[in-house]
């Protein structure tokens, strides 16, 4: 089983949910804790341990100016504006480059080459006997977060149940993390930001086929504008987390909040079930 | 020459557009006979890369000069590569406003440009 955790606006608690999720379930569970926030992955500061890595290369053209004829039937294809030909030269600006490899079929002469590009890099350790964490890291100054995200999914992919951090946002890399899963859990606040983006965040589950719960992260009680827009949209409210400094505290420190209280456990238990509800995975 | 002024609409009364990539039209004027050309930029809206792509069409419509607001990094390179001088112009007004300005500044004779 797949479950993505997503949130629409940043800061409402998709590590805290995702990180104590994966410590509570891998105590019984083979678990795989992927974090897809590459731009700025942080679940390795909750749980420690060695490392290995891979590099995440992408293929980007190389033009073989001898053979080419200038014919510029490759930049008219690239729809991203990668490549510019003129009569002496040719300019490829590689942030624009998506990497499709469409100037390379295009080209009648066969003048343009692929050459793999280092991006990025997939971190994997053994934090405990039965879980894994993979972390995707964008290098800095790279604009194409979802090569490194679809190759930490492909890391992932021999455990029985893995859990995705997602980016903030409903952009691109939200999609590339949540496609695919069984079940995503959208973490909100109860604030109207919380609120829009949460609005938002649903939507991409909806258009992506994937059944979607909302956990309330920092409540103060007074959740009705958001427990309304669930019960309309027929989202289930799976669980609440009350505004606490305490939690918060606990957090700053590395710390997770389901290691010792098995208060905390028993809810995150309570929120793994009600995700294998959501995705109609038998027991 | 050929001068190309950003515009919001198709004709030399539409405002001039400060943005180049995304300017929803190019107006090019001919210098010598005045007659002009709207063209739509059909990158205006496009998710990403359209200052290379706008800056494309301006080659393939043989421009030698850009009246514009903001050009972007990436279409700057494929201009200036492509020898087409930029002019920046931000005193808004219509695509008329700014030709009459670059022309009060510019009134060299086009011969040999």
């Amino acid at each position: 089983m797949k479950i993505a955790v997503a949130s629409g606006k940043g800061g409402t608690g998709k590590t805290l949910v995702a990180a104590n999720l994966a410590e509570v379930v891998s105590r019984t569970l083979d678990t795989t804790l992927v974090d897809c926030d590459v731009e700025e992955p942080n679940l390795h500061l909750f749980f420690g341990g060695p490392a290995t890595s891979a590099e995440v290369c992408v293929p980007v053209p190389v033009f073989d100016l001898e053979v080419c004829d200038r014919c510029g039937k490759c930049a008219g294809f690239c729809r991203y504006g990668a490549i510019t030909v003129l009569q002496d030269r040719i300019l490829f600006f590689s942030d624009l480059c998506h990497s499709c490899g469409g100037c390379m079929l295009i080209c009648p002469k066969g003048a343009i080459r692929e050459e793999p590009v280092r991006i990025g890099q997939i971190n994997i350790s053994h934090p405990s006997s039965l879980l894994t964490l993979v972390s995707g890291i964008l290098d800095e100054g790279q604009p194409h977060a979802t090569p490194v995200i679809r190759s930490a999914k492909e890391h992932s992919m021999s455990s029985c149940l893995v859990i995705f951090d997602a980016a903030p946002g409903t952009a691109c890399p939200v999609v590339e993390t949540v496609e695919g899963c069984d079940a995503c859990i959208l973490v909100t606040e109860s604030t109207p930001f919380g609120l829009h983006d949460l609005r938002l965040a649903a939507e991409v589950a909806d258009c992506l086929g994937v059944p979607a719960g909302v956990v309330i992260n920092r409540s103060d009680g007074r959740d009705r504008k958001t427990t309304e827009f669930c019960t309309t949209h027929e989202l289930p409210v799976m669980m609440t987390i009350p505004f606490d400094r305490k939690i918060a505290s606990v957090q700053n420190r590395g710390e997770l909040i389901s290691r010792r209280s098995p208060e905390w456990q028993g809810r995150f238990s309570g929120l793994f079930e009600q995700c294998r509800d959501l995705a109609g995975v038998r027991r | 020459m050929k001068i190309c002024i950003t515009a919001q609409g198709p004709h030399l009364e539409a405002h001039h557009e400060e943005r180049f990539g995304r300017a929803p039209y190019f107006i090019l004027i001919d210098r010598e006979t005045g007659a002009f050309e709207a063209i739509e930029n059909s990158f205006a809206s496009g998710a990403g890369g359209v200052g290379p792509k706008a800056a494309q069409v301006l080659i393939a419509h043989k421009t030698n000069v850009l009246i514009s607001g903001a050009v972007g990094e990436n279409a700057r390179q494929v201009l200036s590569a492509a020898g087409i001088t930029m002019i920046t112009y931000r005193a808004g007004g219509t695509v008329r406003d700014a030709l009459e300005w670059y022309l009060r500044n510019n009134p060299g004779t086009p011969e040999g440009q």
